[in-house]
């Protein structure tokens, strides 16, 4: 997310869906320029499979969509009730929180 | 200028020796610690006296001084002054005190020039860094604090066992090159490779991390596993085995740190994935790739430490982590929210930010050993770092749906702690020079250059947009309260549950067998006091005596 540049800015900032909206135009620009950039600069080539133009840009999404497919069929698997091992007696609601006593 | 000639942990120990009698408000004296002893060691340098004690015929090397231990001791000297300052707020000593020895005795590791003196700060880090869990006060903290002493002492054991080994096959305890090649060295490469978290040895790491307070998830991450690195640096770098598993380290963790709902866990997973960048430097073994290894590792604990800092803020102020109850708390939370942007742009290898030379330093080495489909695993990685570490912890933190909660800011001194770490991490990205004049092998990098930029704002971009693209398409898998099953099933499930079966199996067959006893026993005619021998029973009984040994004899004979 093109989060870094506006977290500083007032409160409600993040509720109003313009300014959300203005952030996706702005971040779906740069990611435009970037590839563009690609076959403007220059890249040093090490490998082969940099050869293939926007080699990053494309590894990045695919990889990423990749991860996030996999994770998803991987929770079938290896997801369980959170009270599986033994039960939680710290479940939220139930921690008090002045465990870490204020000073 | 004096020389630095006192061993270094020591004024860590004596501080906390005096942090247990001192009333509590001077506990802010405590910071001047680390603070004074990192100066002293930093202008003393490569002119720290080494010291070693005699005792009888064998020698303990308590200081062992050379540019790579400095570097590390500068390291947790930082880290240790930093945790300090994020748990001023703490009327619990214990904390305090455990930090403290447990930071001494990562110094006294990495000064360590014996594997018998090794063995004893291995050890004081499981013991100390132990109280850190258990101060939690829940009993999920107490049993994921003994499940990590078992294994911390277990990793101390093997230790000790290959060091002795190692005597055998060489007449010396010093710290020094090792290989894998004898039994003893892939002991070593066990008792290292638990603390370095390796694939199935990693649960404690994950298991205990999330258990411990705020503050001691935060020392925690500093010291246990890059002592470790240290170590895989000192004994075995160039091992190729390493590139493997550090390769290994870098993917597996990033799935589970997609679907994990407690977000210190996912943080762990993601320390796991950073060690595997280190793992894969120490491999290769090039000049280059071992100084990225170090570096990264001097990078990761203050970006780490930074995203455990905030995550504790978030625990402090709301009583958990869990992405699917968090959200919108950057409302009241914006100077925490910032620090976590910061970590996260670091971690993620932003430009400018502290994780960018290093990571492309072990890259840039990757791809100078050749080892091409690695190198892609490795950019993977990046990518899915970025992904569930830059991405994740922010968004459903401080951002997603709004949780309605409205905490109050982080205190004023965990602020501070978070902001120190902030500036290191932009400081160490932006003028790399203040970190790698220090790294201890030669080699000339020069991270920032046209292509290496783009292609890195390239892919993390395109990372972003693909989150993007699978949340507008509802792809992306929901935060959910769950436990996944990971290699600690095993001897959390697993393992109990076969004991319970042996167990049942046993009882069964000692009742049976007494079932058995008994039904021959009531067999033999019974004789009651008081009355009269009777020469039936009597003869009968004898005959039944014989029997037996007639068996008996007969089947010693036949044996």
């Amino acid at each position: 997310m093109k989060a870094q540049e506006s977290t500083t800015e007032k409160v409600s900032f993040f509720d109003n869906p313009k300014n959300i909206k203005i952030m996706m135009i702005v971040f779906y620009v740069l990611c435009a320029l970037l590839v563009l950039l690609d076959f403007v600069v220059h890249r040093h080539i090490y490998l082969d499979f940099e050869k293939i133009p926007t080699f990053y840009a494309l590894y990045g999404f695919v990889a990423c969509v990749v991860l996030v497919v996999l994770a998803k069929l991987m929770r079938k698997v290896v997801m369980r009730d959170e009270n599986y091992y033994r039960d939680r007696d710290d479940l939220i609601g139930t921690e008090s929180k002045d465990e870490e006593h204020q000073s | 200028m004096i020389d630095y000639a006192i061993p270094a942990f020591l004024p860590f120990f004596v501080a906390a020796a005096i942090a247990l009698i001192i009333p509590h408000k001077f506990r802010f004296a405590l910071i001047l610690v680390p603070i004074v002893n990192g100066i002293l060691l930093y202008t003393s340098g490569l002119n720290t006296a080494n010291i070693s004690w005699q005792l009888h015929n064998f020698d303990i090397q308590i200081m062992d001084v050379d540019k790579l231990s400095l570097m590390f001791a500068y390291l947790f000297h930082i880290a240790c002054a930093i945790c300090l300052i994020y748990a001023m707020h703490l009327k619990d000593k214990l904390q305090l005190v455990s930090g403290l020895t447990y930071a001494g005795s990562a110094i006294g590791a990495v000064f360590s020039g014996d594997f018998i003196t090794l063995f004893i700060f291995w050890e004081l880090l499981a013991v100390t860094s132990a109280f850190l869990i258990f101060a939690r006060k829940t009993t999920a903290a107490q049993n994921a604090g003994i499940r990590y002493l078992i294994i911390q002492i277990l990793s101390g054991v093997a230790l000790l066992i290959a060091a002795i080994m190692h005597f055998n096959d060489i007449g010396s305890y010093d710290i020094d090159f090792v290989g894998l090649g004898t039994t003893a060295s892939y002991l070593f490469l066990f008792a290292f490779g638990v603390k370095a978290a390796f694939p199935f040895l990693h649960t404690w790491l994950t298991d205990a991390y999330p258990e411990a307070t705020p503050v001691g998830t935060v020392f925690l991450s500093a010291f246990t596993t890059k002592v470790a690195i240290y170590m895989l640096a000192r004994t075995f770098p160039g091992e190729d085995l390493l590139v493997y598993i550090g390769a290994a380290m870098t993917c597996f963790p990033i799935f589970y740190a997609v679907i994990e709902n407690d977000l210190r866990k996912v943080l762990a997973y993601s320390l796991i994935n950073q060690l595997g960048f280190m793992v894969c430097g120490i491999g290769i073994g090039t000049a280059l790739a071992l100084n990225g290894a170090v570096a990264h590792a001097f990078n990761d604990v203050i970006f780490k430490g930074l995203l455990f800092m905030t995550m504790g803020a978030v625990l402090t102020r709301v009583g958990h982590v869990n992405g699917s109850d968090l959200g919108g708390l950057y409302k009241t939370m914006p100077k925490t929210t910032v620090f976590c942007i910061v970590g996260a742009a670091s971690i993620s290898a932003f430009p400018l930010f502290s994780g960018f030379i290093s990571k492309s330093m072990v890259m840039a080495a990757m791809i100078e050993a050749g080892h091409e489909y690695l190198w892609l695993m490795l950019l993977f990685a990046s990518a899915g770092v970025f992904h569930h570490a830059g991405i994740k912890i922010p968004f459903f933190a401080f951002f997603a749906h709004d949780s309605g909660m409205r905490p109050k800011e982080a205190p004023t001194n965990m602020l501070i702690a978070m902001g120190i770490a902030s500036g290191l991490c932009i400081a160490f990205g932006s003028y790399p020079w203040l970190v790698y004049h220090l790294l201890p092998w030669d080699n000339v990098y020069q991270p920032y250059d046209v292509t290496h930029v783009l292609t890195q704002l390239q892919l993390l971009f395109f990372s972003a947009l693909a989150f993007v693209w699978l949340n507008k398409q509802g792809l992306y898998p929901p935060e959910l309260r769950s436990v996944n099953l990971d290699s600690e099933w095993l001897y959390r499930k697993v393992l109990p549950a076969t004991g319970g079966v042996l167990h049942n199996a046993m009882a069964f067959s000692l009742h049976m067998s007494k079932r058995t006893f008994l039904l021959f026993k009531s067999l033999v005619p019974k004789m009651h006091i008081n009355e009269g021998a009777n020469a039936a029973t009597l003869t009968y009984r004898m005959v039944i005596g014989f029997v037996i040994l007639a068996v008996i004899a007969f089947i010693t004979e036949i044996m």
